[in-house]
């Protein structure tokens, strides 16, 4: 299909009728979390929107966040959505490898210079190039010379956005979110491939460029197609909140939304994943659920085309898409359970009551050190002692 | 003209069973509120039910108080939809599913009929080329 050729008529190519189009266009506008009486405004919107250019980059991640948006094998919204962009770059996905996807990219980027989009998921290892290279170019400089054209950038997963899995402490790998990381180094980046046609090529600031947050691990399907949308949309990015996401999913919290809450609200809850109240379907904060911390659409939204999220199936919510859900202490303790237990941050104050937070400071850093201590490599005599 | 059911003609909705987020009732009198002003002034309304937390079995409790009219639609575009006018006039209740059979889209349209159900200018044109073309075989 024709880069120039707009939504409209890609989807009326594909046998589409204009009834489907409505129907999709309600769908969207439900799954973008805005008012059906857009409805119309959307439709009008996206058939005259032009097919952009994405360039999807994966860096240290678990290619969780693409199976997330592309298990589906019929025609979802989100999968169409995703079809009518122009996918120029996904080392997953296309069928092109080695210096012919590199030169893909390269011509994608030429092409579009300043107009495209970028996504990327996983999170940029700065500790040392070589822990992350695509094509042997690490992915701290090809995120910075991709970055440097593109129309607007989108992290996908938790990752991404706040470094997620990589980042959790000991963070071996120095790794960085993309937006921490182009702020720290994307002061003056090389104009490699936007030359003009007077051959100007200015060094690029890429430090103040808004990154769209599409945190979770991995971000609901519906959600990373619906930021797409809305710039495809309106031709702007969506509203954001104080992390950088997109306030129509992640405005309101898992708790708000919650089927569960009215069980909270009168002090019914699950005490142990089998006893009568999580038979009953009670709340379970007790069990560890974040939902009260964390922001995000699954309690609405849902996952597997609207099925369930994992309240509902019985699990507390692990809080995937805020900051360093991985260190935030055990999934299933409560979110009032301190992360060190006061007894033995007591040990570290020496009785002195007005010292326990630096006490939980030192217990944390005593974890900090055996964790770092966990991660020495294994030698073949440290395997020839356990034998 | 159809008698229009007031207020105290709205069927209870049934008893919550374990879990119930007690989003039911008020979505029922929006929904009366909406078919109010369809009649005063015509205004139409559209509830995305995706946007509202519901707890399991509540969106079935909202269908089963609704309950289905004189009108059932099936539509074929992009997996199957259900159109159907609820047993209140005016209040027409539509599910769109993908070819899964998942659903992707549950709306409550209060208005005369659904847009949705009305022949598209875009797919006339092109039946109308499609069987000129049949005609000239």
């Amino acid at each position: 299909m024709a880069n120039d050729q707009s939504i409209g008529e890609a989807l009326r190519a594909r046998g589409i009728s204009r009834r489907g189009f409505l129907k999709f266009c309600a769908a969207t506008a439900s799954m973008m979390a805005l008012p059906p009486s857009m409805v119309p405004g959307i439709a009008r919107a996206l058939e005259q929107a032009r097919r952009p250019s994405v360039i999807w980059l994966s860096f240290q991640e678990c290619t969780g966040c693409t199976e997330s948006l592309t298990r589906s094998h019929s025609p979802t919204v989100e999968g169409l959505i995703f079809d009518t962009i122009s996918l120029d770059y996904h080392h997953t996905l296309q069928a092109a490898s080695g210096s012919a996807a590199e030169a893909a990219r390269v011509t994608a980027m030429k092409e579009n210079w300043g107009k495209y989009l970028l996504v990327v998921d996983g999170s940029v290892p700065v500790g040392n190039p070589g822990f992350s290279t695509i094509a042997g170019v690490s992915n701290m400089d090809m995120l910075l010379e991709t970055a440097a054209g593109a129309a607007a950038i989108i992290s996908v997963g938790s990752c991404a956005a706040f470094g997620g899995i990589p980042y959790a402490k000991p963070n071996p790998t120095g790794a960085l979110p993309v937006s921490a990381f182009l702020s720290e180094y994307g002061k003056r980046i090389p104009n490699t491939f936007g030359a003009d046609e007077s051959g100007q090529t200015d060094p690029v600031d890429v430090t103040g460029k808004t990154v769209i947050n599409v945190s979770g691990c991995p971000p609901i399907p519906v959600v990373i197609t619906g930021v797409l949308a809305h710039f495809l949309t309106f031709d702007k990015l969506p509203e954001l909140d104080d992390l950088g996401r997109p306030l129509a999913f992640y405005g309101k919290s898992i708790h708000d939304r919650c089927y569960r809450r009215p069980f909270y609200d009168k002090g019914l809850f699950a005490n142990s994943f089998d006893d009568e109240g999580a038979k009953k379907g009670w709340c379970l904060y007790k069990l560890g659920c974040k939902g009260p911390t964390t922001y995000n659409a699954c309690a609405t939204t849902k996952w597997n085309g609207g099925t369930s999220f994992p309240i509902q199936s019985g699990h507390p919510c692990l809080g995937c898409s805020q900051p360093d859900f991985w260190d935030g202490g055990g999934f299933y303790n409560s979110l009032s359970t301190p992360t060190e237990k006061i007894a033995r941050a007591a040990v570290f104050a020496a009785g002195a009551a007005a010292a326990v937070g630096v006490a939980l400071g030192a217990a944390n850093r005593a974890k900090q050190a055996h964790a770092a201590k966990q991660h020495e490599k294994v030698t073949i005599n440290d395997l020839d002692k356990g034998t | 003209m159809k008698h229009m059911p007031d207020r105290q003609e709205i069927p209870s909705c049934p008893e919550p069973d374990s879990v119930a987020t007690g989003n039911v009732l008020p979505l029922l009198y929006e929904v009366r509120h909406a078919v109010q002003d369809l009649l005063d002034n015509g205004s139409e309304t559209v509830i995305d039910l995706r946007a509202i937390p519901l707890g399991p079995g509540e969106e079935e409790r909202i269908a089963e108080t609704l309950g289905r009219g004189e009108v059932q639609a099936r539509l074929s575009a992009l997996g199957p939809s259900e159109i159907i006018e609820t047993r209140f006039p005016g209040v027409w209740m539509c599910t769109h599913h993908n070819e899964d059979g998942e659903i992707i889209g549950r709306f409550i349209e209060v208005c005369l009929v659904p847009s949705l159900l009305c022949s598209q200018h875009e797919d006339i044109r092109d039946g109308l080329q499609a069987l000129d073309d049949r005609l000239q075989e």
